[in-house]
């Protein structure tokens, strides 16, 4: 008798979180990205053609919005290792629902950041110079080297726990049509869900937890890196790996909060993304906000003290110059508007919570705007001898259509992606249930 | 002087025509087939040539075949640099009044596009109650690099002669090393660049820096073709006030053309220095102080473009 009932939920929880076919929004809005793509491969194609001259970066700006977007871009990624292995390891349990929408993000954030490195290349049909000639001493090469090693963890990580989840998908051909029910067979026939597999695939989801986080941080870091090994004002800064760890952790939790948001109103999952997650993940980013505001106090109280020549212009700038109207609005709109509301029961609901994860990840974009421009239009030497416009930079509209287009594409990514795979994960929840009931 | 040029490089492709054929001589009887083909009419006009022996022989013009203008030196000897040197230049302050002709001078050598300049001369003023000067700035050629230590493909290397050269057919354009150069020497051709189809098909050739390249980083170069060549690089011919001092550390002396001093006396006499010492990246450009000015800095002020301000 209980045991009926149980198989009963196990089916009601199997129907709720199958993968659906996109409704007429849901159509719309993949048209959408695509279309904002497509705008973008064709500012793509023209920058291929007559070079970065489309861009208005020059030689003072030599890195504009392309270098924001991917740093924002490798930020977001490291969601991916916070909620699923930080929170598995620390042993928080309310996290698990959301592993998967997280996963989906770091993988998807990490393919558009590899690829938006390429586009700031101003010869990138010389990429393979890279494997034929790359200098370890180099911190790019850094770079390259742990993006790879953390696109294929954060893959694996996505693609092991699903493993349970498609024997589930299997069962239901006629639902999921015979194209996808051949992606599926592909990806996870072989598994039959023995306990040796079991076994087997827990030990391999600890093992790539455990290493991730290391090389989570350093991908990070290293990024960060790219602009604190140099010497210039604003970047030269031992406080860099940290802080742009803090910002990563804010940005991909608030990147969190707005899908969680959008998936729960979208697909009714109410009963799985419920309100406890909301408030634990409020309660979450008002840690990480309180944090990325303290590496944000030491990063420019202690410079701001002392107005050492070198780094006056650019410190002035910031607060009360040219970019002071998106510095403050980062700092107020990403950092502490968000603890102020969510320091309040109310604050935690969904939807506020949802508009609180917009803010966050709006002013996070800035805020790595702010990190590249300001200090390279600050350089040691005057700026002098040059076209009048190489004072100034604001991107082209190749440049705004490649980024919206990056952005566009990494949303479309990750909807596709909840297209073809459950957003919950549907063996563990029915696992989870199980544990409940005894 | 472009005729000039043009009738030297004939010259140099007709010398090795005429040594192909001296060589081929030797194995074959009709050494004409063997090289350039049989489908080669005589068109019946001569040349008169001169063959690697000294001898003066008339060919054919028909039979003269065209060789690609090839750097002289190949890429590895290009990287190693010329051995046992240290060059270093000085540039002395107070003879600078911002004529730019060190800057046309480079600009032309290396046919950079338009609005592009490897020497800018920028006016400073070290504080609020100190005199301004004017500053030519190079790439300083750092012993310690920041350019060279960030690129991730070896495109921008450091030679054994202290040179700091590109490599623009491996540059991949990331532009890392603009990001690291606390001097802001180097530039970026952000599209292709506008230069004579002639000088853009012309094999790279990272002495010369020539041709510059879409999508690739470029800077003064010492002029390392001219110096290979025991010349002075062309900023410091071009200057009429005697600016800009070249030469050897090893041998201790440095020129501008007209004088020549020894490096250590003029660094001790005149209070050599070297910019941003404090950032450790070792110059070799070092610079004497703008005291005892032979012009005014207003005289500059005239040159200095407004629309490059």
């Amino acid at each position: 008798m209980e045991n009926s009932i149980s198989t009963a939920y196990e089916e009601k929880i199997i129907q709720d979180l199958l993968p659906r076919k996109f409704k007429k929004s849901g159509r719309i809005l993949v048209a959408i990205l695509s279309a904002i793509c497509l705008v973008g491969i064709y500012a793509y194609y023209r920058q291929l053609r007559y070079g970065l001259v489309v861009t208005n970066m020059r030689d003072y700006v030599s890195w504009g919005i392309y270098i924001s977007n991917f740093v924002f871009f490798v930020a977001i990624s490291l969601v991916g290792s916070l909620i699923t292995a930080v929170f598995r390891l620390a042993g928080v349990k309310w996290g698990s629902p959301l592993t998967r929408i997280a996963e989906m993000i770091a993988v998807s954030a990490i393919i558009f950041a590899s690829l938006i490195i390429i586009v700031d290349m101003g010869s990138p049909e010389r990429f393979y110079n890279l494997f034929l000639y790359g200098r370890i001493q180099s911190p790019i090469m850094w770079d390259v080297i742990v993006i790879m090693t953390y696109f294929f963890i954060s893959v694996l990580l996505l693609y092991y726990p699903l493993l349970p989840d498609i024997k589930i998908l299997l069962r239901f051909k006629e639902r999921s049509g015979a194209r996808l029910h051949k992606v599926y067979s592909f990806l996870g026939s072989f598994w039959k869900g023995t306990h040796k597999q079991y076994l087997r695939s827990k030990k391999a989801i600890n093992v790539l937890c455990i290493t991730i986080i290391p090389v989570a941080f350093t991908i990070h870091t290293v990024t960060s890196w790219l602009f604190a090994t140099t010497y210039r004002p604003g970047w030269d800064s031992t406080n860099f790996g940290a802080y742009f760890i803090a910002g990563a952790f804010l940005v991909g939790a608030g990147a969190v909060v707005v899908a969680m948001y959008i998936f729960r109103t979208w697909y009714h999952l109410e009963d799985y993304i419920t309100l406890k997650h909301f408030d634990k993940m409020g309660r979450v980013l008002v840690l990480l906000c309180l944090l990325y505001l303290y590496f944000n106090v030491n990063e420019f109280l202690t410079p701001f003290f002392k107005m050492k020549e070198s780094e006056a212009g650019y410190l002035n700038d910031m607060f009360s110059g040219s970019f002071a109207p998106v510095f403050w609005f980062a700092i107020f709109t990403g950092i502490i508007l968000p603890v102020i509301i969510l320091v309040f029961k109310q604050g935690r609901k969904p939807l506020p919570m949802f508009i609180v994860g917009i803010m966050v990840v709006v002013g996070a974009w800035f805020k790595r705007y702010l990190i590249v421009t300001p200090t390279l239009l600050h350089p040691f030497m005057p700026m002098h001898d040059v076209p009048a416009s190489y004072h100034h930079y604001f991107p082209t509209w190749e440049e705004w259509a490649i980024t919206m287009g990056s952005l566009a594409g990494a949303i479309l990514v990750i909807v596709v992606l909840c297209r073809i795979f459950p957003i919950i994960p549907i063996q563990e929840t029915i696992n989870e249930h199980h544990e409940t009931a005894k | 002087m472009e005729l000039e040029n043009s009738s030297r490089r004939d010259f140099l492709v007709a010398g090795l025509a005429v040594a192909g054929l001296a060589a081929g001589c030797k194995s074959n009887s009709s050494p004409f087939e063997t090289l350039i083909g049989d489908h080669v009419k005589p068109s019946g006009k001569k040349v008169k040539l001169l063959s690697v022996d000294g001898e003066e022989v008339e060919i054919d013009e028909a039979y003269l075949k065209p060789v690609p203008h090839l750097p002289p030196v190949s890429n590895e000897e290009q990287r190693i640099g010329i051995p046992g040197k240290k060059f270093v230049m000085v540039i002395d302050l107070s003879r600078c009044k911002n004529l730019k002709k060190c800057q046309s001078a480079c600009n032309h050598a290396h046919d950079l596009n338009p609005g592009e300049n490897w020497i800018k001369v920028d006016p400073m003023q070290s504080a609020e109650h100190t005199a301004p000067y004017w500053e030519p700035t190079t790439c300083m050629h750092c012993d310690e690099p920041p350019c060279v230590k960030v690129c991730p493909v070896d495109a921008t290397f450091k030679r054994e002669d202290g040179i700091v050269l590109i490599d623009s057919d491996r540059c991949i354009g990331c532009r890392f090393c603009m990001a690291a150069c606390p001097y802001s020497t180097r530039v970026f051709n952000w599209g292709a660049p506008e230069i004579p189809a002639d000088v853009a098909s012309q094999p790279y050739s990272c002495e010369t820096s020539i041709p510059q390249k879409k999508g690739t980083v470029g800077k003064c170069d010492f002029c390392a073709d001219m110096t290979r060549m025991g010349m002075l690089p062309h900023c410091v011919s071009a200057c009429p006030n005697g600016t800009f001092f070249y030469g050897d550390m090893n041998e201790d002396s440095v020129t501008n053309g007209a004088e020549t001093f020894r490096f250590s006396d003029l660094m001790r006499d005149k209070g050599g220095y070297r910019l941003m010492e404090d950032l450790g990246t070792k110059p070799s450009v070092y610079y004497l102080p703008p005291v005892a000015r032979n012009f005014p800095f207003q005289s500059g002020l005239e040159n200095d473009k407004t629309e490059n301000k």
